[in-house]
Order: structure tokens, then sequence, then C-alpha cells
């Protein structure tokens, strides 16, 4: 099963759920507001991270998603935890930097702002080379999993801003390019696409109160 | 209780090892946890893998898998939230002023403090609410992991449970499942952590990390 998490956090699933019921409701709220959210009959949970791990237990997903070999599962959960506030952290950053700012303040971004938080990624992008993928195909190893998706997904956030940090990186974008296989070529886009559009944004379409939970979260980071 | 030393004393002892080592990535899967520079970041990860590997206990890491869920969600949440406020205490108040020489403007905490307020408020309210402990009657490593960082600001002076019944009432009863003597010998260093302000650091050392410090604050 392929499971596949987009930023308005609906998961699309791939073949192999033959005859399975589709028990969850997932609540999307709007491309910028992700919070994904799943109920399971009265269960409910948030957190994109333990949404993905509770639906790959319950569906028993391929083992590869979250290997049961201890030493490459600890590969993964050390990437899920270093990722919040590394990769996650920083691209977004860098995504309402550059998309909501302008937006927020009816002026165009300076340059000196958009450089700093692009700097703040490359500095956790090398290290996700350097650390986390090094010279193998997927960060726990020979195959993709669970740590692989989410780190894709965040850094698409970026990319939907504008920042193609694919461009001068080409084992990351190797790497990204084997994900996208292994997820699904079609899927992969599909799930994007939202996000992809993200620069075609306009301040009327976003509630008001999301405009103003933004405009405090970018307040306090521009400090 | 049988969830390893190593595990609780790590974990409180991370403090020591971000002065050492503040920005290595910890290559290595724990499994000599005493000696490698296992990071910050990678507690949580550490913690599962010892619960798996030595069978702790159904509680820490519940098998049901909403129960677990649970506890994936708030070690989910935690990293931006507790985690990036509570030990900013002891960064400001202790550590940075350690490679400055000098004390941080005190707006700087109290702006720690508020995020530090509203992620607390969130806790009380969507994780813990009425509960004994995260995820129900049974203390698990949520309660571990969140226990650990807010022992920080404690070290430092800002007692955030002092007008927080419920927080100490969830703290007293942590404290007596992990065992009283266990989570303060754990604590030890947490504690006493302002005497690190008395110790020498070699002035290169004092040069090179300032700023790198000072960029941690943001």
């Amino acid at each position: 099963m392929t499971t596949k998490s987009n930023r308005d956090g609906t998961f699309s699933y791939g073949r192999g759920r033959r005859g399975q019921h589709r028990t969850e409701e997932f609540r999307k709220v709007n491309i910028l507001m992700k919070v994904p959210a799943l109920k399971d009959g009265s269960f409910t949970l948030a957190e994109s991270i333990a949404i993905l791990l509770y639906l790959a237990r319950k569906f028993k997903t391929p083992d590869h998603w979250y290997p049961s070999d201890l030493q490459k599962r600890a590969r993964v959960d050390e990437y899920l935890s270093w990722q919040h506030v590394n990769i996650r952290g920083k691209g977004s950053k860098l995504f309402l930097t550059k998309v909501l700012l302008p937006l927020l303040t009816g002026q165009p971004l300076p340059p000196e702002k958009l450089e700093s938080v692009t700097e703040e990624l490359n500095i956790v992008l090398n290290q996700f080379e350097e650390k986390f993928l090094q010279d193998k195909p997927f960060i726990a190893g020979s195959e993709v999993s669970l740590a692989d998706l989410v780190a894709l997904v965040e850094l698409m956030q970026p990319v939907g801003a504008g920042y193609d940090l694919f461009e001068e990186r080409p084992k990351l974008a190797e790497w990204r390019r084997q994900v996208e296989e292994a997820v699904g070529k079609q899927l992969f886009r599909e799930a994007h696409e939202g996000i992809l559009n993200a620069k075609n944004l306009t301040a009327d379409k976003i509630a008001p109160e999301l405009l103003e939970h933004f405009k405090h979260q970018l307040l306090k980071q521009a400090s | 209780m049988h969830l390893p030393q190593n595990g609780i004393i790590n974990i409180s002892g991370k403090c020591l090892k971000l002065i050492k080592i503040p920005f290595t990535l910890g290559k290595t899967i724990p499994f000599a946890l005493g000696k490698n520079s296992v990071y910050l970041n990678y507690s949580t990860a550490i913690l599962l893998y010892l619960s798996r590997k030595y069978n702790t206990p159904d509680h820490w890491y519940p098998s049901d898998i909403q129960k677990r869920a649970q506890v994936d969600e708030y070690l989910s949440w935690h990293h931006a939230n507790i985690r990036a406020n509570a030990p900013k205490t002891m960064w400001i108040k202790v550590l940075i002023p350690l490679f400055t020489g000098q004390p941080l403007p005190s707006e700087k905490l109290q702006e720690v403090m508020e995020g530090l307020s509203t992620s607390l408020k969130q806790f009380e309210e969507r994780f813990l609410q009425d509960k004994a402990f995260i995820i129900g009657s049974e203390i698990s490593l949520a309660d571990l992991v969140a226990i650990v960082e807010l022992m920080q600001p404690v070290g430092v002076g800002c007692d955030i449970f002092e007008d927080r019944p419920r927080l100490m009432e969830w703290r007293r009863r942590v404290e007596d499942a992990v065992g009283k003597e266990l989570f303060f010998q754990a604590h030890e260093m947490i504690l006493s952590v302002k005497e690190l302000s008395n110790i020498q650091i070699d002035p290169q050392l004092k040069e090179q990390l300032a700023p790198v410090l000072m960029k941690m604050l943001k």
C-alpha cells in the first residue's frame, strides 16, 4: 500500500486496499492551515507523523515503510524526530516568508529577508544530505520509508514557494526522483497540486482568521 | 520500572552534551549511549529504540495502536512546542552567558516564558486534560519526554509548576512512577545547572561558540 500525505491533509491510497472499508475521514482545512487530522470511528488523531504511523500499523503496510528491523526503524525515528524544527521548520518558514509575508504586508519582500531564510534552509539541507541521506538511496537504506515521504513532502513547500532547492543539489534531485517513483509519479503529482500552485495565492483567498494566525507566526519568526 | 537507567540519564544529561558538541549530529545508532554524540534531537528515537530493544513494560509505548498513536501524537507536537521553549530558559539564564560572559536582556527570557506559557496551556488542555498521565491512567514515554524538558526551567529558577497545580500533580505522579530517587538522580545536573556558571571555558571555544549560541535563540 502506498500512502501519500499532502499539504492539505488528505491521504491518498494506492492499490492494495482491496475490500478495505474506508473508515477514516480526513479533515481538509485548507492548503495553508495544514492541520491533518484523522478520524477513525470515535478515535481522533492529529499530528501528521502520528497519523502516518497509525495508518502504517493499522493497515499493516509493507515493512519498508516503517521497518521492523530495530536499527532501520531507529533511523526512520531519528529523521522523523530531527525534521520538526529543521527541514519542516525551515521549509515552512521560507514558504511563509516568501508567499505570505508580502500578502500580509502588501509590500514586496525585502531581499535580505529572503536571503536569510534561504540560508537557514540551506544549512539544514546540507545536514540532511550529509547526515541522513549520505550515500544511500533512501534515509533508512536501500528502501523508501516514511522518513523519505515526510522529508519530500516538507521540501515541496519551499519548491511551491518558488525556491527550487533541487536545482543545484544533484544528490537530492536523484533522491527525489526515486521517492517519486516509489510512491508513483501520478499520485505524487496529485498530492502536490495544491502546494505547487501556492504562488498564485492572493490574500482574498485566505480566511481572515488564518491571515491573523500567520501574521502572528511570521512576526515571531521574523525577529 | 525497567527502563534502563542510561535512557533517563542521557535524556537529562543532554544538557551537558550540548555544551561539548553543540552542532554535530550523532551518526551512529545509540547502542553505545553514554559515549556517543547522541544529539538532543534524537532523544525520542533513542527512547523508542531502547524500549523495543529491552522489551520494556508495555505502558511505556503501548502495543494498542490507538494508545500508541497518542504517544506519537504527543512526541510529534512536543518538538515545536515544549521543546522549542523550555530549554531556552536554560540557554538564556546560564549557558549562553557562560560563553559570552554577559547576561542576556530580560526581554529575551520574557519572550521565551510567554511562548512556554502558551505551550503549557495547550499541554494541559489538549494532552493532559483530566487524566493522570498523557495517554490515560498509565505513564508512557510521552510523560517522560515532557517532564525532562520541563525540569529545565525549574533548574534555572523559572518554576513553571508553581502556579499550575494540575501540572504539579502530574509531575508528582511522574516522579512516583519513575521512582523519586531515580528521578532526582537523573535531574541532578539540571537542578544544579547554575553551578555551571563557575566553570572555566577555554577562551577560544568561547569566542567560537558565542555567536553560534546567540543564533540558536532565534
